[in-house]
């Protein structure tokens, strides 16, 4: 058991080589470059709606695709028809908060790059993990929010449904497709950054 | 050359009294020739016209629609009418003429005579900004635009002219468009004077109006002052004879009455070519007099603006051909179209080569400008071109369609002109104009033609007496012309104009971002009615499936104004304002804000509704205007 405790101990106080600071300092510069990008794409398709009605998720806003991004209006006056409350950029508070957990990251992926020892690394990469498992039951929950609590005087009265995470699934008239998009494997491969900065000092000596 | 064309004419005579006297033999004829088609052939023409559903025309088809006053859109190669634009007359269909601003360009008048459309121009090529079109009624000309093909400006009446019918044609530039007038009147209008002095008392004028490069908008640049002939087509230069155009004219003789007899005497008429640079320069120096507001120049004074060229007898189309080197007039009542060299017509300016004078305008020694007269048939009207030094003209006594050779001919082919006629098509019946593709740029994408005829008898099911025009599509790619579909309209396409699709870039809806209209409202907080006096302002939302507010108080003897703004964002989502009773209906496409103005006379509930079907809940989409005897207090919407 002491040998065990020992050798983790051990693993922890090794310090981190080029690569794996250089490995860190990209990972950064992958969850900078995640702002840009959307994170998630449902995209709803229709008969009447050929080219299909696009929603992005980004890490901090949501914006609809179309012309100035109309498909969000669009989505929303479909959605009215079900009782579901229209999504809104103001109602993500979420959104609000994201970035600055992104930026306490980053913060600590250059703290371990500078301070180059096993066990930033081990806690930045603990911390990032939670993040994202825990983003994604949030936006599950989301949506299991918007999908069930629908107003029991809309027009047209549907069973509760939760809206597709991911994968394709026809919804009354639509085909939905929700997939992850370019800014979501940007953070896997962040993710993966930093574990393969681990990895690459796991032998490392003091 | 003389016995041969009194030969022809006698020939002509003969074949308008056979169609005149057997209508019933020319219907005959048709139908045994719709059964001659074989079944390959059948094949062919259905698949060169054919668009399947879901797949979409290579071009569009902007015909004129005559006295409807509105401008039909078709798709070339399937000729299916697509839309329809409403220009001089008021159109439920989209709420033309019903709101504020529709009715204001519109004014007193309910109908207007489009004849002939013009799409703008950059260096020679179609731009796809505009679309101008005349109103040869009520003397106005109109700007559609081609972003949201919609009408946006109507210029008129414009002044000091009568019939505006040789236009619109616009300038390689779209610098300026003309207008010349068919009819003459004693000026200035308002004046009276007896018919019987129409030679001395009566003018046609040229207008030239000048569009603003940056947005379109028309004004009155200058005006010439013609002799009262009866003009009735035009051309602009290109080219060679860029800062040229060219104007046909019928009534040489300057006949008060029954123009049938006493304008069909001589046997050749006066087209006049104006240097229009040079014309705006003088108008510039303040070298006309000022009639109604619009400088007006004198020809007789103003040398070096106007020349006459003597044409064929009572021509109608005066085309110049995409390389601007050759201008063809068409003689209605004689079998050749005159072919004009601009290179002959300069060299005789420049040496006054003239034969003579008309009201003290030089007019040009004809046998120094012509390139040649070639014998395409009976009735030649109008000349299309197809870029490849091919050129098409309509024969309406023929009711054929003959391609022939333009210029530079062999000394062989100058000897005898016929054998630059190359094919002919014929076409039912009676065609008036026709229109290939791009003929009027530098560069005419060739490939379809369109002869649109003036008389349809028994080509389609019977729908009574009033019966639609037909238009006949003929594809030009081959060495011989081939008619592959054939669709009527409503009354009544003169012309037309053809431009790709690919040229063309149409929004879908009004983007949210550029209504500027100070009364939109977006979201339903701000939506409301007000009072102000006996003003009663509402400020409605229409979306899917609503109305914000869906009711409306207010008093009898109110004026009520309504802004109604569609705030959808999705193509199609249109909506329509009708109120019960009102004569009132307005169309909001996506985006648009509209106003209304409504005076109210009886008390009452009355209705207002979506007229254009929406959604699942169109029918649901509706509303209140609630009309309260005077003095009782209103309750406030909400
Ligand atoms: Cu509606």
């Amino acid at each position: 058991m002491d040998a065990l405790l020992r050798s983790e101990r051990n693993f922890l106080w090794r310090p981190l080589n080029l690569t794996s600071r250089l490995l860190l300092v990209a990972a950064a510069a992958a969850i900078i470059a995640s702002f840009f990008f959307p994170l998630w794409r449902m995209h709803l398709f229709a008969p009447q709606y050929e080219e299909g009605l696009s929603l992005y998720i980004y890490s901090h806003k949501i914006q609809g695709g179309g012309i100035d991004g109309a498909d969000l209006n669009e989505i929303n006056t479909l959605n009215h028809y079900i009782g579901m409350k229209p999504l809104r950029q103001a109602d993500f508070f979420e959104m609000q908060w994201m970035p600055f957990v992104f930026g306490l990251i980053i913060l600590l992926l250059l703290r371990a790059a500078v301070f180059g020892q096993m066990a930033n690394v081990v806690d930045v990469f603990t911390l990032f993990s939670y993040f994202g498992v825990f983003s994604i039951g949030a936006f599950y929950y989301r949506l299991y929010i918007y999908g069930h609590q629908l107003d029991p005087e809309a027009p047209m009265k549907i069973k509760p449904f939760t809206p597709l995470l991911i994968g394709t699934k026809q919804i009354a008239n639509f085909t939905e497709h929700s997939y992850p998009q370019f800014a979501a494997y940007l953070l896997i491969a962040a993710v993966s950054l930093v574990f393969l900065a681990g990895w690459f000092s796991r032998n490392e000596t003091v | 050359m003389k016995p041969h064309i009194e030969k022809l004419l006698a020939t002509a005579a003969l074949a308008v009294v056979v169609s005149l006297l057997a209508p019933g033999c020319g219907q005959k004829k048709s139908a045994s020739a719709n059964n001659a088609v074989s079944d390959a052939e059948r094949k062919d023409m259905a698949l060169a016209s054919f668009v399947a559903p879901g797949e979409k025309d290579e071009y569009y088809l902007f015909y004129s629609g005559g006295h409807s006053g509105q401008i039909y859109v078709a798709g070339v190669p399937s000729l299916r009418h697509i839309s329809t634009i409403p220009v001089f007359t008021p159109y439920p269909g989209t709420g033309y003429g019903f709101d504020e601003a529709s009715k204001k360009m519109l004014g007193d008048y309910t109908w207007g005579d489009v004849h002939h459309p013009a799409l703008s121009q950059t260096d020679s090529l179609y731009d796809g900004r505009w679309l101008f079109c005349n109103d040869n009624a009520n003397n106005r000309v109109a700007r559609i635009d081609l972003r949201d093909f919609k009408t946006k400006q109507i210029l008129g009446p414009i002044p000091n002219a009568s019939g505006t019918h040789a236009s619109s044609f616009v300038t390689e530039n779209t610098d300026y468009l003309f207008l010349a007038t068919r009819f003459s009147t004693p000026l200035p209008r308002g004046r009276v004077a007896d018919p019987k002095d129409y030679a001395k008392e009566f003018n046609g004028m040229i207008t030239a109006v000048k569009v603003d490069p940056k947005d379109g908008e028309m004004s009155l640049a200058y005006q010439i002052l013609m002799p009262p002939l009866d003009f009735d087509l035009c051309s602009t230069g290109k080219g060679p004879s860029s800062g040229f155009a060219f104007f046909t004219s019928y009534n040489t003789e300057m006949a008060g009455d029954l123009l049938e007899v006493n304008a069909t005497q001589k046997d050749r008429d006066l087209a006049a070519i104006v240097n229009w640079k040079a014309a705006a320069e003088a108008a510039a120096a303040n070298k006309g007099t000022v009639m109604n507001g619009v400088q007006v120049l004198d020809p007789s004074k103003v040398p070096g603006i106007l020349y006459y060229v003597p044409v064929g007898k009572s021509p109608h189309g005066m085309d110049t051909d995409p390389t601007g080197q050759w201008i063809v007039a068409g003689g209605k009542l004689q079998p050749s179209t005159t072919v004009l060299n601009i290179d002959k017509i300069k060299a005789a300016i420049a040496n006054k080569d003239f034969d003579g004078e008309f009201r003290g305008v030089p007019i040009l020694n004809y046998n120094s400008v012509v390139e040649g007269e070639v014998p395409v048939g009976l009735g030649p009207l109008h000349t299309q071109y197809d870029g490849k030094g091919n050129a098409y003209t309509s024969l309406f006594v023929d009711s054929n369609i003959t391609k022939w050779k333009l210029p530079p001919w062999t000394d062989a082919e100058k000897k005898d002109l016929t054998s630059v006629v190359l094919d002919k098509m014929p076409v039912n019946f009676s065609v008036g104009h026709l229109v290939v593709a791009g003929s009027d740029t530098k560069k005419p994408y060739g490939k379809w033609l369109v002869a649109m005829n003036k008389l349809s008898k028994g080509r389609h099911v019977s729908v009574g007496p009033s019966q639609p025009e037909s238009s006949q599509l003929i594809d030009i790619s081959g060495d011989k012309m081939k008619m592959v579909a054939e669709a009527y309209t409503e009354p009544e396409p003169h012309f037309a104009q053809i431009v790709a699709v690919k040229d063309l870039k149409p929004i879908e809806v009004y983007p949210k971002t550029e209504n500027k209209d100070p009364n939109a409202v977006w979201d339903a907080k701000e939506t409301g009615v007000t009072r102000e006096g006996n003003k009663v302002t509402a400020k409605v939302i229409a979306v899917r499936s609503r109305f914000i507010p869906d009711r409306i108080d207010a008093n009898v003897g109110d004026e009520l104004i309504v802004h109604v703004t569609n705030i959808e964002q999705a193509g199609d989502m249109i909506h329509g304002f009708g109120v019960n009773d009102h004569n009132l209906n307005v169309v909001i496409d996506p985006g648009e804000t509209k106003t209304f103005k409504v005076k109210l006379t009886k008390t009452g509930v009355f209705p207002f509704y979506c007229t254009n079907f929406c959604s699942a809940l169109h029918q649901e989409m509706q509303g209140y205007l609630v009309v309260h005897p005077e003095g009782e207090p209103v309750a406030k919407a909400d």
